[in-house]
């Protein structure tokens, strides 16, 4: 289980502000890591191995083969319930967008992977947790349709903590939305492909994340439908260390396979090499490099 | 503690008593019974004419709420089947076929108990992944058959329990919303009480949502949602004002399509006449959709949940090129 991030901001407190911009601390094994090497090691600690939780820009850039060219950048979070509750929800989303330099909680584009041309989405826990309101829900839908009409396999990789309680009932809807646009997609004989980051539960884990034709859990994610803290507090005792692990999901049949984030990509690429046929997709191939233009 | 079984007690108890004696004594009291009812439903008025959000968690939740299986002994038949085929028969979630009003469907319930006991067997309610499983099963069983699928939602939530992980509850609710998704015949659910988030929503991805009009459907528990944005659970009246939960919000969203409205006071007043009007308005909504074809009906369904949310689009100039 990762270190909260509360207690991780606190203890790099220790490290004087100057340093700070240039050292990391390893939540796990309070290592020391140089920034530019954790980047360098898609960030993940060099010592204990560690996966920090990733921007979602710099997993696109450290996936894709050159461009990626977002799409559904243009739908935005309005305020349908009209939310506060210590915060207004418009300032959280600005404070969110700010932090995570995101404009919502998913990125969602075409790229090409080893050549393959794929639609590719990526969750952020680092905006609103990763929660999945009406425009995470419309991106994903967006994603999977126009992934459909290309005929292009989608990759998703989820981070969340459930549906967003701030667009109540609109955001748990989001569920059967994706749930369609997922089944459409597939029922075409388009591969989908999910890759479970750390964290994923909720409505998340129980629509578009656990319903891929292969599921990858990236190593040391925690996933699953309730979150830890709701099931301690419901059963009033303390959760096995590995529980919801990624490993503990490839032990009990949930998953197709555990991969460390270095092997992730090469890991796709493979899977996309024995399920789609370069051939079949060379139409869409010939597509991107236009998307790509821009 | 049940706010509207408190409300209950009092001075609405003792009305019920002196009338239920004056009606006891035969027809030389009947004027001076009348009185006291005319006083009774102004009472009533008084106290469950304009209930809060809060108020309708607790009438959602009312121990004599008419449960599902109120509602199957209304149908003309049924025939429960069970099971997973690989675990378990998951008595929070009952399914089989049965007979509406002389047509044949498939029908699917959250299930809770009358008293403890039953509760602990039918885990208040609350599904684990072999009763997802089960649904699947028999919704496959529906469109195979071209049997429409009738669903009932009263559940907290889907179980959250230790085994209900190791077994993929999240996997299982998937599997139930692609199910529904995927299904080419009607789909008609009914929320009668509690519609506790992803574990409701699994068997309510339907071509018509009809509500009770005091249950509650929502994202997240009152309780829960207040003990996350304040750390503190006795703010759930509160959380229940924001979250929208009720049937008047919900239409309005186009989340539900159908309310059917209570008597004073809520649905156990009159639970044999509720439980019948619910029927009926089931059975209207599968007339209408019953000559649709599947086609259609799936095409429709689509288009249902595809507009439901709130996002702005902004003109990105970018996109308008790349998009063509």
């Amino acid at each position: 289980m990762p270190m909260p991030d509360w207690l991780r901001r606190l203890r790099e407190k220790d490290v004087p502000a100057e340093e700070a911009a240039l050292w990391a601390k390893c939540p796990s094994c309070g290592e020391m890591l140089y920034k530019k090497d954790l980047e360098a090691n898609l960030s993940v600690c060099t010592k204990c191995n560690y996966h920090f939780r990733m921007h979602a820009y710099d997993r696109i850039n450290a996936l894709v083969d050159g461009d990626f060219v977002e799409i559904g950048d243009e739908i935005l979070p309005g305020d349908p319930l009209q939310w506060t509750d210590k915060r207004p929800y418009l300032q959280k989303l600005e404070a969110d967008r700010i932090k995570s330099s995101l404009s919502e909680a998913v990125v969602t584009g075409f790229a090409t992977l080893d050549g393959f041309p794929v639609a590719l989405g990526v969750m952020d826990f680092n905006f609103r947790g990763g929660t999945m309101g009406t425009v995470v829900g419309e991106r994903i839908t967006n994603l999977l349709e126009e992934a459909r009409r290309r005929k292009l396999p989608c990759i998703v990789f989820t981070a969340s903590g459930g549906a967003r309680m701030e667009e109540g009932m609109l955001a748990l809807m989001q569920m059967a939305k994706t749930t369609q646009a997922v089944e459409r997609f597939m029922a075409d004989g388009n591969l989908y492909v999910t890759v479970l980051t750390d964290p994923t539960t909720g409505g998340v884990s129980a629509s578009f994340a656990f319903q891929a034709d292969i599921i990858i859990a990236e190593a040391r994610a925690s996933v699953g439908f309730a979150g830890r803290r709701v099931i301690e507090q419901t059963l009033r005792q303390k959760l096995p260390d590995n529980f919801q692990t990624a490993e503990f999901l490839l032990e009990k049949g949930h998953v197709d396979m555990v991969v460390g984030r270095a092997e992730v990509r090469d890991t796709l690429v493979r899977i996309l090499d024995y399920a789609v046929d370069r051939k079949r997709v060379a139409p869409a191939l010939k597509a991107v490099p236009e998307f790509a233009l821009q | 503690m049940n706010l509207i079984v408190e409300r209950e007690k009092g001075p609405l108890q003792e009305l019920e008593a002196r009338i239920a004696a004056l009606r006891e004594r035969g027809t030389g009291a009947s004027g001076d019974a009348a009185v006291l009812e005319e006083k009774y439903r102004e009472l009533l008025v008084d106290l469950f004419g304009n209930l809060t959000p809060w108020e309708r968690v607790h009438m959602a939740r009312h121990p004599k709420r008419p449960i599902s299986d109120d509602y199957v002994a209304g149908f003309d038949q049924f025939d429960e089947l069970h099971g997973d085929r690989h675990f378990r028969d998951d008595q929070a979630l009952v399914g089989g076929f049965a007979k509406l009003r002389g047509r044949r469907v498939v029908y699917l319930a959250q299930q809770k108990g009358r008293d403890t006991k039953e509760n602990i067997r039918r885990n208040f309610g609350m599904v684990s992944p072999e009763g997802y499983r089960k649904a699947r099963r028999l919704m496959d069983l529906a469109s195979r058959f071209g049997l429409p699928i009738v669903t009932l939602v009263d559940t907290s939530g889907a179980d959250p329990g230790i085994a209900s992980e190791e077994r993929a509850q999240a996997e299982a609710i998937a599997s139930c919303l692609v199910a529904l998704s995927k299904a080419t015949v009607p789909v008609v659910a009914t929320i009668i009480g509690e519609g506790g988030s992803g574990g409701a929503l699994a068997i309510a991805l339907a071509d018509s949502v009809i509500m009770a009009e005091n249950a509650v459907y929502s994202v997240a528990s009152p309780e829960g949602c207040a003990a996350i944005l304040w750390g503190d659970a006795a703010r759930a009246p509160e959380a229940a004002e924001h979250l929208k939960l009720t049937s008047a919000d919900l239409l309005g969203f186009g989340i539900v399509d159908r309310i059917v409205s209570e008597p004073l006071g809520g649905a156990h007043r009159d639970a044999a006449g509720f439980v019948a009007t619910v029927l009926d308005t089931i059975d209207d909504e599968l007339r209408k959709l019953e000559d649709t074809p599947p086609a259609v009906l799936r095409e429709r369904r689509y288009a249902k949940f595809r507009r439901i949310g709130a996002w702005e689009r902004k003109n990105v100039s970018r996109l308008a090129t790349a998009l063509t």
